[in-house]
């Protein structure tokens, strides 16, 4: 983990608000691993008017079963009746709301970042602050990956906008319920993951 | 053993206990039909797929068992398509095979090819593409729990040609591996409890029975708690039959062309008691105005009913006719003190009120001797024999039927509801009457509907399945012409069918029915006992109805249920 001072990180830029503020929600869905699946839950957000912010989808360790993690967004219709037409569907075994504040949350970036060589320290000692790897590099151009929180990597691809992204690919957040653990602090465990 | 595929399937089906299928063959479904010559089920041969699929249903709805339908693939799978919308927003237990193309050639564009579970993804319960013949048992018997239990509803099976004619070993499967499905049945406690409070305190109380009851056989239950409480009961249009008509505390149908009574009683109450039933927008009428006093006990058995439209203050979800029996149970052990009638006395005093200043009303003895559809729909509720089934398009003609034949069993209403899927008379009442020969079967049908599948006749004629159709020819597209005239200033646009063309007698004939065309009032009587006498063959009366004739009362889309229109009849009072 890096340990950053927040006051680094701009906290105005656009999509820097945590997901709760903009009416997402985050389901943990756990499907039967059958053909079809994916098509059924995407399908079911789209008959019935809901949308999609996100969608991550992997097998679990039991091959039987895959794991989607659903960022949704809630403008128009309620959590309850998501979760509810979602389970009808028979391949879902189980849904979670994973609550922000007691899950932690991991999201991939990869972003290809304009690098000449007077950037290029520049750019790679930001990386090395948020912990991101190089992972290739061109004559002009660096590509970046970073796994971290979405709020870590909306506010690091704010700062690398400055010198120019050429391409971002983001996969949607995954997310798992933070274990539990006996409190020694108070309210301390329930700070942001960081 | 070493069987096909194909012999898999029909085995399987005969292990369900299937004893008919309504069907057509072609390419990809061919070597099923080879086993079906050696099967006890009985195969019964449609003249198009949509018909297989609505005689399926109407089979379920009489029955309250599976209906079961097989077909190829491509045009005959989307043929089917409607049927299963048709089943899916009406929960009705149907399963559906259709056969694909060989899974080699799945994706290729093949000949007669169709993504038969993907378009009918969001339109059946759940639904299957099978890729090995020994998944055969296992999904049949999945297919048919899954169709029959929780909330019923429609499922598909696609079943490549290579599957069908590969080989394996047959087994019949002990269980279902359904680790995701496990409908909840009983209310819970707790709820029972806070329901039977809320009816013992109630002022103006009103049972919302929709078709819920009927799908699950609850209808002697209902029937022992309505009594016990002493509270008047609407039917909905898919809930017809699961209260008796001829029952004094039965109010008729609620909704946009309900009773006034049902619609005013429901409006105003302090409490809705709502069993199997989904607040439909043709029940509530605008919904931020529906019945604004009233707390709500919402029974099903489908989570995602409760809370979709009207928040409920008792949500209860299960079985509705467990859920019955629990909180006849709760009642009589006097949970929440005794059941006291007195306080609901001025509530039976209005509602009586309203029954006898706004009845069902039509003109009974018009100057013109024109013929109206109301009195053919009450004429053939008062001649058919008890427990006679009606099955219905959909239009005006439905609407009349569901207002003017009394139903007092569950199960003899067969129309659709939600989807509103016109020409399903016949197909259904075809259906219906194979699931229950012993049964007299009418269908109302318009003459519109009656264009669109009318064909099915030939196979009534054909399979011996003889069925009565009560054909009101007004010679418009009718609910569609109501509503240019009432709300678009008598533009009619498209509605003209005319009464001739075709001529419906000559078209009956032909498809092998006895037909005859009823032009006056005095002839319907003398008609109707004709057809009544004929058990042999199927039998089409056209009715040449009075065009101008509209449904009422009505209220009017986008209004609350305030705002009831009860039609000429009722003018100048």
């Amino acid at each position: 983990m890096t340990n950053a001072s927040p006051n680094l990180i701009p906290m105005s830029m656009p999509g820097g608000k945590s997901s709760t503020e903009f009416g997402y929600h985050v389901l943990s869905v756990l499907v039967e691993n059958k053909a079809g699946v994916l098509a059924r839950v995407a399908q079911l957000f789209s008959r019935r008017g809901y949308s999609i912010y996100s969608l991550a989808v992997a097998p679990t360790d039991d091959e039987r079963f895959s794991r989607l993690t659903v960022v949704v967004d809630l403008e128009s219709v309620t959590l309850e009746q998501i979760t509810k037409q979602l389970h009808k569907l028979i391949n879902v075994i189980k849904i979670t709301e994973i609550d922000p504040r007691e899950s932690v949350q991991q999201e991939l970036l990869l972003a290809i970042v304009a690098a000449d060589t007077q950037s290029r320290s520049q750019i790679m000692e930001l990386a090395g602050i948020f912990g991101a790897k190089v992972i290739d590099v061109g004559l002009e151009r660096l590509t970046l990956a970073l796994a971290d929180t979405p709020d870590r990597l909306d506010d690091f691809t704010g700062l690398i906008k400055v010198f120019g992204i050429i391409e971002v690919q983001r996969t949607g957040r995954v997310a798992l319920t933070k274990l539990a653990r006996p409190s020694t602090r108070g309210g301390m465990n329930r700070g942001k993951a960081s | 053993m070493r069987i096909t595929g194909a012999q898999a399937l029909v085995k399987s089906l005969e292990m369900q206990g299937v004893d008919v299928v309504f069907g057509l063959p072609g390419g990809a479904i061919l070597p099923v039909y080879d086993p079906i010559i050696d099967s006890p089920i009985r195969h019964i041969l449609v003249r198009h797929e949509q018909g297989a699929g609505h005689m399926a249903e109407g089979y379920a709805q009489a029955t309250n068992k599976p209906g079961v339908a097989i077909v190829t693939s491509g045009p005959a799978a989307t043929n089917i398509v409607t049927a299963l919308a048709d089943a899916y927003m009406d929960s009705i237990p149907i399963v559906v095979i259709t056969g694909q193309v060989a899974t080699s050639s799945i994706g290729t564009d093949a000949f007669q090819e169709a993504d038969t579970t993907g378009i009918t993804m969001s339109i059946t319960k759940h639904n299957w593409l099978i890729k090995d013949a020994s998944e055969i048992p296992q999904v049949v018997k999945e297919a048919f729990h899954v169709a029959t239990t929780g909330r019923p509803g429609p499922v598909l099976i696609d079943l490549p040609k290579d599957v069908s004619n590969q080989m394996m070993d047959w087994y019949w499967p002990d269980s279902v591996d359904l680790p995701g499905y496990k409908p909840n049945v009983k209310g819970h406690p707790r709820s029972i409890s806070a329901a039977a409070k809320l009816i013992k305190e109630a002022k103006k109380p009103v049972f919302y029975i929709g078709g819920g009851v009927i799908r699950s056989g609850a209808s002697a239950a209902l029937k022992t708690l309505v009594e016990k409480c002493n509270i008047p009961v609407v039917t909905t249009l898919m809930g017809r039959g699961a209260f008796p008509d001829d029952h004094p505390l039965c109010l008729g149908m609620p909704g946009m062309h309900g009773t006034y009574t049902a619609i005013t009683a429901m409006q105003k109450s302090d409490l809705l008691i709502t069993l199997g039933a989904r607040f439909d927008d043709r029940v509530t009428g605008k919904v931020s105005g529906f019945a604004p006093e009233a707390k709500i006990i919402h029974v099903d058995i489908d989570p995602a009913e409760l809370g979709k439209v009207r928040r409920a203050d008792v949500p209860i979800v299960g079985d509705v006719k467990l859920v019955i029996e629990e909180l006849i149970e709760a009642l009589d052990k006097g949970e929440a003190g005794e059941l006291d009638y007195s306080i609901t006395q001025e509530w039976h005093d209005q509602v009586k009120k309203w029954q006898e200043d706004f009845p069902l009303r039509y003109e009974e003895d018009p100057k013109d001797g024109s013929l109206k559809p109301q009195y053919v729909v009450e004429c053939l509720s008062k001649l058919a024999p008890e427990g006679t089934i009606l099955a219905s398009g959909v239009g005006q003609h439905q609407m009349w039927g569901s207002q003017f034949w009394h139903f007092n069993d569950a199960n003899t209403w067969i129309n659709s509801g939600g989807l509103g899927t016109m020409g399903f008379a016949i197909p259904a009442a075809i259906g219906a009457k194979v699931g229950r020969p012993d049964k007299m079967v009418w269908a109302v049908d318009g003459d519109g509907c009656f264009q669109m599948t009318a064909q099915e006749l030939v196979t009534a004629s054909a399979e011996r399945i003889p069925v009565k159709i009560a054909l009101l020819n007004n010679a418009y597209l009718g609910m569609v012409r109501q509503w240019q005239e009432m709300f678009y200033e008598e533009r009619y646009s498209e509605v003209y069918l005319s009464p001739d063309l075709p001529d419906y007698v000559k078209w009956a004939e032909a498809m092998g029915c006895v037909a005859f065309r009823v032009e006056t009032p005095e002839d319907v009587i003398p008609t109707i006992e004709k057809a009544n006498q004929i058990n042999d063959r199927s039998v089409v009366i056209e009715f040449r109805t009075d065009w101008r004739e509209k449904v009422f009362p009505m209220v009017p889309s986008g209004a609350t249920n305030d705002e009831v229109v009860l039609g000429p009849m009722f003018e100048g009072r």
